[in-house]
């Protein structure tokens, strides 16, 4: 078998702007970031699913200790896409020590930024970004 | 299946050591050899844990190293473990079925981690690379990080103010420092108070240093046999009772963060295969690797519903005299978590309760323990449940 949309389709996808995912033909979820089974049945047939990258906050941190290569602080959020997927990604257009638990559940639109790779990585990657609408 | 016990156990001092991996877990292994009243040559296999060798000290495969440090034989294979922080807990489990199973009758497992050497920036970056590296490392993420995340959730779900909810974490982290005093072999011995925890510096929001354990070095090592075997060579085996082992994927498949499904199955496995419940555990050695995740495990076994573990400290519940004594060892936090380690250190003091050896800490007329080792973005969990 062939992996439907391997990790640098998906990167150059992020790059132009375009959040595909893989909505499974069997039960209809949405898995995104994409992988080679449906998150949900473990279904092996999908059709790509174009997501409007939009999403509310269900979570969040300030990283104020940071891995050697980082300069914190900055803010990590996990939101929940209209579609159905969550996704791990940073906060823009606020300060870290601007936010607060008050930002649970708050609406937010994704872009996407890129973060400089290290030594043990695959390079520079391409990360969601969102900003509170 | 044959029945299993455990024989010796051993584990070095946890904290800042100027030993290498395979001195610390020789020192471990030899120890727990002596225990059992076995040699080397009695033992048929190596199962061995280590995390981060290779950025430690540059040093990969080291299990058959450990293996002639020792002076096992040629013929027993050395193969080390690698699921995080439940990596000793992971060799340890394996050792039990390959034992049951009749494949070996006489087993050492455990682990060693030196993590200190790397630095805290270091540090936080390779305990980072058990994060998945593709799709959630890019932002940035820490281990701190994936259980502040989850504390935020754990609030908003449960509608406890974050205040409250810090100042009832506080209390988890002041109680396994109390514990951690009792303990000669603990990283930290020091008392604190809920001031030390609220006024340390933030670390990832909501947490704060003392929600955290600390980067620790340290071995721990167990003999697993048959048990009849067990019982021609010391007074008092521990019996293998349950275990579980689950498995779980990135934080973004496993959206809330305040139900760790990998320990909700490892435990239901555990339970079933022990015949037993929550009702019938004594004392628990659990992966407070942040003082959330305390109550994320008293939750998921059982102790607690949902939403109703937080408070469990500070109403004295987890402690000795109360419902089921949680960490008499200090914990991750007090105890110290050398992660290749941890889960080995956590059945020695499981053993040496059930055997009522631990002095001061020593829960009362213990029978029954349960040992739980968190691995990863919640993505391992591994439950043993030991009786006497």
């Amino acid at each position: 078998m062939t992996y439907p949309i391997p990790y640098a389709k998906y990167q150059e996808n992020l790059r132009e702007g375009k959040f595909i995912g893989l909505k499974c033909t069997k039960c209809g979820t949405v898995t995104f970031p994409p992988m080679a089974v449906c998150c949900e049945c473990s279904g092996l047939n999908f059709e790509e699913a174009s997501l409007k990258g939009e999403g509310t906050i269900r979570s969040f941190t300030v990283i104020r200790v940071a891995p050697e290569g980082r300069k914190p602080p900055y803010i990590i959020v996990m939101v929940e896409l209209d579609e159905g997927p969550y996704v791990m990604g940073n906060l823009d257009g606020i300060g870290a020590d601007d936010v607060d638990i008050e930002i649970m559940g708050k609406r937010v639109r994704m872009s996407t930024h890129t973060v400089k790779g290290d030594v043990y990585s695959l390079g520079d990657v391409i990360v969601p970004l969102f900003k509170l609408v | 299946m044959r029945e299993v016990a455990v024989l010796g156990v051993a584990m070095t001092k946890f904290g800042v050591s100027e030993k290498t991996n395979l001195e610390m877990f020789t020192e471990a292994g030899l120890e727990a050899m002596a225990k059992s009243n076995i040699e080397p040559k009695d033992i048929q296999a190596l199962f061995f844990g280590n995390c981060l060798g290779g950025f430690e000290e540059g040093q990969l495969h080291m299990a058959p190293f450990v293996h002639s440090e020792l002076g096992l034989p040629t013929s027993s294979p050395a193969v080390r473990f690698e699921c995080a922080c439940a990596t000793a807990t992971v060799a340890i489990r394996h050792a039990v079925l390959l034992v049951a199973s009749g494949v070996y009758d006489i087993v050492l497992a455990g682990g060693t981690e030196r993590a200190t050497i790397m630095g805290t920036p270091l540090a936080t970056r390779t305990f980072a690379m058990a994060s998945q590296a593709q799709h959630e490392y890019g932002a940035g993420i820490t281990f701190p990080g994936v259980f502040a995340m989850a504390a935020h959730m754990y609030s908003a779900k449960h509608g406890i103010p974050l205040p409250d909810l810090k100042r009832h974490l506080a209390e988890i982290a002041v109680k396994n420092h109390r514990h951690g005093a009792m303990n000669p072999k603990a990283h930290f011995q020091k008392e604190i108070d809920v001031d030390t925890v609220l006024n340390s510096m933030m670390v990832a929001d909501p947490l704060q240093l003392f929600d955290c354990c600390p980067f620790s070095d340290g071995a721990a090592a167990v003999v697993i046999a048959e048990a009849t075997k067990a019982k021609d060579l010391v007074d008092k085996p521990i019996y293998i009772a349950g275990m579980g082992q689950a498995s779980c994927g990135a934080l973004y498949l496993q959206r809330d963060l305040t139900r760790v499904k990998a320990r909700e199955e490892a435990i239901r496995q555990a339970y079933s295969q022990a015949g037993m419940g929550p009702q019938d555990i004594d004392v628990v050695e659990l992966h407070d690797c942040f003082t959330i995740a305390e109550v994320l495990a008293i939750e998921s076994f059982g102790f607690y519903d949902f939403g109703k573990g937080y408070d469990a400290a500070t109403k004295g519940e987890t402690t000795f005299g109360g419902k089921v004594v949680v960490n008499p060892s200090g914990g991750l936090k007090a105890k110290g978590h050398p992660i290749g380690a941890t889960g080995a250190a956590q059945v020695t003091e499981i053993v040496e309760q059930l055997r009522g050896e631990c002095g001061k800490r020593q829960v009362e007329s213990a029978k029954v323990g349960l040992v739980d080792t968190l691995g990863g973005d919640l993505g391992t969990v591994c439950n043993i449940i030991l009786r006497s």
